[in-house]
C-alpha cells in the first residue's frame, strides 16, 4: 500500500481556521467524557430506583419496572437514539416542540444523546441492582420486618446498604459501556470523539492517523476507568463476602 | 398534535424484508464465526504456552475496549482495500456487506471467547485430570469431554449474546448499508414519514428480541431448574 503517513496533520490549522486538528480531537474527547458522565449519573439514579421497584411485593410497581427494563433492553440503542432525536419533538405539544426545535442544534443533540444513553443504561443498572438485592439471604428481609421495620425501612437500613456495595463490580462494566455506547451518538451529528475522528478524515484524507488517535483515546478512557473503579471496589468491598478477601 | 400516517409501510414491506435479510445474514455469520474463533481464543487464553495466552488476552481486551462504531469504521476502511488487492478487484467495488460481516465476526469473537472461557472453567478440574489419567490427549479431552459440557452450560448466554448482536447490526447504518434499520430510515426519509418508520422499526426489533429472550429464559429453566 502506498499510504502517505503524516502525523503532523494534528498540528495543522483546522478547516475552521481558529483551531488545530488536535484541538478538534480534544473537543471531541471532552464531549465524550461530559456526555458519558452526565448520562451515567442519571442512569445510576434511575437504575437504582427501577431495580428496587423490581423486587417489591407490589405487583403493579414491579410490573411497571419489568416493562421498563424489557422495553429499553430489546430495542437497539441506535433506534432509541433516533426516536429521542427525530420522533419525540414531533410528539410533544406543539408549543413545547417548537421551542425545542428552535433551540441550539448542539443542545438538541446533547439532550437527545444524554436522555437516550441514561435510559438505555438505567435498564441495565436496574438489572444489576435487582440481582444484588436478590443475592442477599432471604433471612435479612425477614429479620428486618420481624424487628418491626416497615418495608421501606427494611430496604433503607438493611437491604440497600449491602446490595449497593455488592453491585459495584458488575456496575464497572456498565460504566465502561456507557463511554463506548456514547460513540453511537455520532450518528445524529453530535461532535464527540468518533464524530471528530470521521470529520478529520473528511477534511484531511488521513484516515489511519485519525482512527488510531481516536482508538487510543478510547483505550485511555478504558484503562483510566478500570484503574479508578478497581481502587473504589477495594475500598467498599464487604469483608468476608463475594470478592472480599 | 402530530397526525400519524402509516400508509407508507405496506408498500415498503418488500424493501424492509430485503433489509431484514441483510441484518439476519450479518447476525448469523458473526454468531457462527464468533463461536468458532471465540472457542479457539478461549483455549489459547487458557493455554500454558505464554505467547498464545498473551495474544488471546490482547485480542480480547483490545476489541472490548473500543466502541463497536469505531471497530466498524476501521473495518470499512481496511477490508475493502485488502480484498481488492488480494483478488485484484477494481477499486470502489461495493464490499460493505463483506466488511460488516468480517468486522462483526471478529468483534463478537472477543465477547464469545469470554463467555466460552467462563464455560470451560466451570467444568470441574477433576475431569481434565481424569482424561489425562485415561491416556487422552489434550485435544481429545477438550473435544470429547470438556467442551460438550461447557457448551451445554453456555447455551443461554451464547443465545443472549446473539440477541444483543442482532440489535447491534443496526450500527451498519454508519456505512449507509441498507439493513433493516437502514431500509426503514431510507423509506421514512423518502416519504417524509420518519416518525412512523422509526417507531415501526423500534416495534419490530422489540417484538423479535423480546420473543427471543423469552424463549432463551424458557430454555434456561428447562436445562437449569433453579
Amino acid at each position: 500500500m502506498s499510504y502517505q503517513w503524516n502525523w503532523g496533520v494534528f498540528l495543522q490549522p483546522s478547516a475552521s481556521g481558529d483551531d488545530t486538528y488536535l484541538g478538534w480531537m480534544l473537543a471531541g474527547f471532552k464531549m465524550t467524557i461530559g456526555l458519558s458522565l452526565t448520562a451515567w449519573v442519571l442512569a445510576l439514579l434511575l437504575g437504582a430506583l427501577i431495580g428496587v421497584l423490581r423486587t417489591v411485593p407490589n405487583r403493579a410497581l414491579a410490573g411497571f419496572a419489568t416493562g421498563y427494563v424489557e422495553l429499553f433492553r430489546n430495542i437497539p440503542l441506535l433506534v432509541q437514539l433516533f426516536i429521542w432525536y427525530f420522533v419525540l419533538p414531533e410528539l410533544l405539544p406543539e408549543s413545547l416542540g417548537n421551542l425545542y426545535k428552535q433551540s441550539n442544534p448542539l443542545l438538541q443533540q446533547f439532550l437527545a444523546s444524554m436522555i437516550c444513553l441514561a435510559l438505555f443504561t438505567s435498564a441495565r443498572v436496574a438489572e444489576q441492582v435487582r440481582a444484588g438485592i436478590n443475592s442477599l439471604p432471604k433471612g435479612q428481609k425477614n429479620a428486618g420486618l420481624a424487628l418491626g421495620f416497615t418495608l421501606p425501612q427494611t430496604y433503607r437500613f438493611v437491604l440497600l446498604p449491602m446490595a449497593f456495595r455488592l453491585v459495584v463490580p458488575p456496575l464497572t462494566s456498565e460504566f465502561l459501556n456507557i463511554f463506548k455506547n456514547s460513540a453511537v451518538c455520532s450518528t445524529i451529528g453530535l461532535l464527540e470523539l468518533a464524530a471528530q475522528g470521521r470529520q478529520l478524515v473528511d477534511y484531511t484524507a488521513q484516515p489511519y492517523e485519525s482512527f488510531i488517535a481516536v482508538t487510543l483515546a478510547y483505550l485511555l478512557i478504558n484503562v483510566t476507568v478500570m484503574f479508578l473503579m478497581h481502587r473504589f471496589e477495594r475500598r467498599i468491598v464487604v469483608p468476608g463476602y463475594i470478592g472480599g478477601k | 398534535m402530530y397526525e400519524f400516517d402509516w400508509s407508507s409501510i405496506p408498500g415498503a414491506l418488500p424493501f424492509l424484508w430485503e433489509g431484514m435479510k441483510i441484518s439476519l445474514e450479518i447476525t448469523l455469520t458473526a454468531v457462527v464465526i464468533g463461536i468458532v474463533w471465540g472457542t479457539l481464543l478461549a483455549m489459547m487464553r487458557l493455554s500454558s504456552f505464554r505467547p498464545l495466552s498473551w495474544f488471546a488476552a490482547g485480542y480480547v481486551n483490545l476489541f472490548r475496549a473500543v466502541p463497536l462504531v469505531m471497530v466498524l469504521l476501521w473495518f470499512f476502511l481496511i477490508v475493502p482495500k485488502f480484498i481488492e488487492q488480494l483478488f485484484g478487484l477494481p477499486p470502489g467495488s461495493d464490499l460493505r456487506l463483506t466488511s460488516a460481516m468480517i468486522g462483526f465476526a471478529l468483534f463478537e469473537s472477543a465477547y464469545y471467547s469470554e463467555i466460552i472461557r467462563a464455560g470451560i472453567q466451570s467444568v470441574p478440574k477433576g475431569q481434565m485430570a481424569a482424561c489425562s489419567a485415561l491416556g487422552m490427549t489434550y485435544g481429545q479431552a477438550m473435544r470429547l469431554v470438556i467442551l460438550p459440557q461447557a457448551f451445554r452450560n453456555m447455551v443461554p448466554l451464547l443465545l443472549t449474546q446473539a440477541i444483543i448482536l442482532f440489535q447491534d447490526t443496526s450500527l451498519v447504518y454508519v456505512s449507509a448499508l441498507a439493513d433493516f434499520f437502514g431500509a426503514a430510515y431510507k423509506v421514512g426519509d423518502r416519504d417524509g414519514r420518519l416518525v412512523e418508520m422509526l417507531l415501526f422499526a423500534g416495534a419490530v426489533y422489540f417484538v423479535i428480541c423480546y420473543t427471543a429472550s423469552q424463549i432463551v429464559k424458557r430454555l434456561q429453566k428447562k436445562y437449569h431448574p433453579a
